[in-house]
């Protein structure tokens, strides 16, 4: 445990805003402008998870960034994180190499409600970069299969470049345990998977809509055009679940700036039920 | 402790700040500041703005001779108690290349403040609720809040621009305060009711000089209150949160937009407004940065900024947002509303918009809610 | 593979269910099964849009060829789906090329012969375009969504489609 985490526990208080510092062990190049870090925590304490939950990441002189959780919740000891490089601190995070130090607070936010999928059909639909907070609940759902009635994995990508983690997707669908749906909205040579929107793979799901559960993550439009499938295709909204975003700064409640209308997404989400947004989804500038 | 309260003289103020700074508090209260209320350390009961009153309005808040030498004629300084819980900036710890965060302990000197009004008391729990109560218990924020010393002044004269009445947040305090004076201005006497709200109050009231309060002495008081009550000229429309939760994407917000500066004074003068962001400074080597935490504002481009740009990119939406996080979804977050009626931010904004008129204009623009 | 007939065939179709006895009799008069291997055209841009697929087997890329470029495929097509609703309306001349991504089982209808039944009778003209008009809508909308780039970086937003 490091001074500040030591003296902290002593008060019997908590780290606030202050952050851990974890060790790069390792990196990993998904896409041109996509990394995966894994960090392991110096002090040894685990930094255990649920699916869907998130960190702050943190560069000391640069800044901090919220980042999803995309490694196996059954395996905390390794904080996987996978990155896009798009600002100043995700730019630094991607340059980082083995050795590096970075700083993690969390996790926070309430995570995807696997207790609402045993049982059930679980349908996860991911778009983009979607994928990222949503493996976990595949990698969950993989290791608890008995307890599901079926996985249904729907994915879309922009080109067939663009698919994040290709060999695990592979590994996948190669299994029986899981039904794989791959599309892309840009065709491509060498591709001779699906071409169109993800959304339009939800009619195809071979069984009957009362009887999935469905787990939604990608760009807002992404995620309203998939809820409207959903509803279309029959499933009812208390059924569907959204990880929502906005500009997640504290993550512990306390900074304001990552609200959507009554929620604070880091206490009150990022993960919500459809109908906790059916009305702000769309709404302008919320 | 006397439960029954203490009636002190006039000049009893004077010992009560003496025995505050002999207790080890710093002594605050609104001072006269170019012709307007500041909150800020005071020496003695001297340095309060006695005989001044506010003549406020949307977009102006001037100080003025009330006419008679009542201590506590005034209202509200600028700030709210926000600044001695939760200061504009602090630094929170220091590391370097190693990142082991050096943490820099909140300072949180005791501090004393003669003339908290009900309204403030409200905000203040209702920042503590925020910063207490929520995910994680800010320890900066409590140590400050436990180090407070609050001495209560029940209104006698509202501001023009107070509602406190429509949001039941004053003009009387009812809790949150150690003592709590009304002030009794009288032809033939002019002192103090003091109550005590806590045990440490209590122990205060002991040490003040004065004579047993009366049932006829707190039925003054009651009278004070009362007149304050009657004569609040604003107020907020009933069940405004329903109202704003239906009027999302109303073209009302348009026209606030054409005239809000998005200056953000109103967030700063706000009692209860709690965003707040992290930024680093670093050294100019570059080997060691420091975290500090400072106040924001919903008002700026950068507060909604995700990945790729702001969600709030319009004056309209940022406004929206302050009014409808205050009033409306403040109540889905906390349980309470977001704000006081303190008015400040009628008073203070540069172009006196008014959060009551634009409130009223979105009812009278918007059909009633329907009956379920 | 089991060998169903052609009414089987067609009552198991979504798009035709509620239809009369009558009109299913109808359909099937103008309904034949078709098989093409891997990399076949079903059809090719400019020709005349005499039918269209229910496509029960395998996969279809609607395709555009751009001179200088390879094939690009605007949409690919799947089991359950339709391909084709050229055949609706004039000139009657197909939009994209139709390739079989893999060995393709289509239950194609002749177009020539529905348009010639919907003109006599319009209730059933009526039924057959409401039946339509979903699937060009959803196309509609997946065009749209595509053009929107949503998963874009965020630098190229504004400028990419």
């Amino acid at each position: 445990m490091n001074d500040a985490a030591a003296a902290l526990a002593e008060q019997g208080g908590d780290p606030g805003l202050v952050p851990r510092p974890f060790e790069v062990v390792g990196t990993r190049r998904e896409l041109d402008d996509v990394v995966t870090l894994e960090l392991a925590p110096l002090d040894g304490q685990a930094l255990t998870f649920l699916p869907g939950q998130f960190t702050m990441l943190y560069l000391p002189g640069i800044g901090e960034i919220p980042i999803s959780i995309s490694g196996d919740p059954a395996r905390p000891e390794r904080l996987v994180q996978t990155i896009r490089s798009v600002g100043a601190v995700s730019e630094a995070c991607c340059a980082l190499q083995p050795g590096a130090r970075i700083g993690v607070r969390g996790p926070y936010g309430r995570g995807w409600p696997l207790e609402a999928a045993l049982g059930r059909h679980l349908i996860v639909l991911a778009g983009g970069l979607g994928l990222a907070p949503t493996r976990p609940i595949v990698t969950w759902a993989l290791e608890n299969r008995s307890k599901l009635a079926g996985l249904h994995l729907l994915y879309g990508a922009r080109t067939p470049d663009a698919v994040l983690y290709p060999t695990q997707l592979l590994g996948w669908a190669g299994a029986e345990a899981a039904n794989v749906m791959v599309t892309v909205d840009r065709h491509s040579d060498q591709w001779s998977g699906r071409v169109g929107v993800v959304s339009d793979l939800v009619p195809e799901l071979p069984f009957d809509p009362a009887l999935g559960t469905a787990m939604v993550c990608g760009p807002e439009v992404m995620m309203r055009f998939s809820l409207q499938a959903l509803e279309g295709w029959g499933m009812a909204p208390a059924q569907m679940y959204v990880s929502m975003e906005r500009n997640m700064k504290c993550g512990i409640g306390w900074c304001g700036h990552c609200q959507l209308g009554p929620h604070l997404l880091c206490r009150d989400g990022p993960v919500l039920a459809a109908p906790q947004v059916s009305d702000l989804i769309g709404v302008w500038e919320l | 402790m006397s439960d029954a309260g203490k009636i002190i003289a006039a000049a009893g103020l004077e010992q009560l700040v003496r025995l505050l700074r002999a207790r080890g508090f710093e002594v605050w209260a609104a001072r006269e500041q170019a012709e307007a209320l500041s909150l800020q350390p005071i020496e003695s009961a001297e340095d309060l703005p006695r005989g001044r009153i506010e003549a406020a309005e949307a977009g102006k808040v001037r100080l003025v001779a009330s006419g008679r030498d009542a201590y506590f004629d005034h209202t509200l300084p600028m700030q709210g108690l926000k600044r001695l819980v939760s200061p504009p900036e602090e630094r929170l710890f220091a590391c370097g290349e190693d990142l082991v965060p050096h943490e820099t302990p909140p300072a949180a000197t005791p501090k004393a403040v003669i003339g908290a009004r009900p309204c403030d008391l409200v905000a203040l729990d209702t920042l503590t609720q925020v910063f207490q109560d929520g995910p994680q218990e800010d320890r900066r924020y409590r140590a400050r809040r436990e180090a407070l010393f609050l001495v209560a002044v029940n209104c006698a004269r509202p501001a023009a621009t107070c509602f406190c009445s429509s949001m039941d947040t004053g003009p009387r305090a009812e809790a949150g305060y150690d003592l709590a004076l009304t002030e009794l201005y009288e032809p033939e006497a002019h002192g103090f009711l003091v109550e005590a709200g806590s045990a440490a109050g209590g122990e205060l009231l002991e040490a003040l000089e004065g004579e047993p309060a009366s049932a006829a002495d707190r039925q003054r008081a009651l009278a004070v209150s009362e007149a304050a009550a009657a004569a609040m000229a604003r107020a907020m429309p009933s069940d405004v949160e329903g109202l704003l939760k239906r009027a999302y994407e109303h073209p009302h917000w348009e026209a606030v937009a054409e005239r809000c500066l998005a200056c953000a004074n109103c967030t700063m003068v706000c009692p209860t407004c709690f965003c707040g962001t992290v930024e680093d400074r670093s050294s100019l080597d570059g080997a060691t940065a420091e975290r500090w935490r400072r106040w924001d504002s919903c008002f700026t481009l950068d507060f909604s900024y995700i990945h790729g740009g702001a969600v709030r990119k319009e004056t309209a939406s940022r406004y929206r947002q302050w009014m409808t996080h205050k009033l409306a979804h403040w109540h889905d977050q906390f349980g309470r509303s977001g704000c006081v009626g303190c008015g400040r931010c009628i008073g203070w904004c540069p172009v006196g918009i008014d959060i009551t008129a634009e409130a009223q204009a979105l009812a009278d623009a918007l059909p009633a809610a329907k009956e379920a | 593979m089991e060998i169903k007939g052609l009414a089987e065939v067609l009552a198991a179709q979504p798009l035709f269910a509620g239809l009369s006895t009558e009109t299913m009799s109808f359909l099937e008069s103008c309904a034949k099964n078709e098989v093409f291997e891997a990399g076949v055209f079903l059809f090719k841009a400019g020709g005349q849009a005499d039918r269209f697929f229910l496509l029960r087997e395998g996969d279809v890329a609607l395709e555009l060829q751009i001179p200088g470029r390879a094939r690009l495929t605007v949409q690919s097509v799947h089991p359950g789906h339709v391909v084709g609703a050229s055949w609706m309306l004039p000139p009657y001349s197909w939009r994209f090329d139709a390739r079989a991504l893999t060995a393709v089982r289509a239950t194609s209808i002749d177009a020539t012969c529905l348009r010639r039944k919907c003109d006599d009778n319009p209730a059933l003209g009526y039924e057959v375009f409401k039946r339509f008009l979903p699937i060009l809508a959803d196309r509609l909308q997946a065009a749209r969504v595509q053009l929107v780039d949503l998963y874009a970086p965020p630098g190229e937003i504004g400028r990419a489609g």
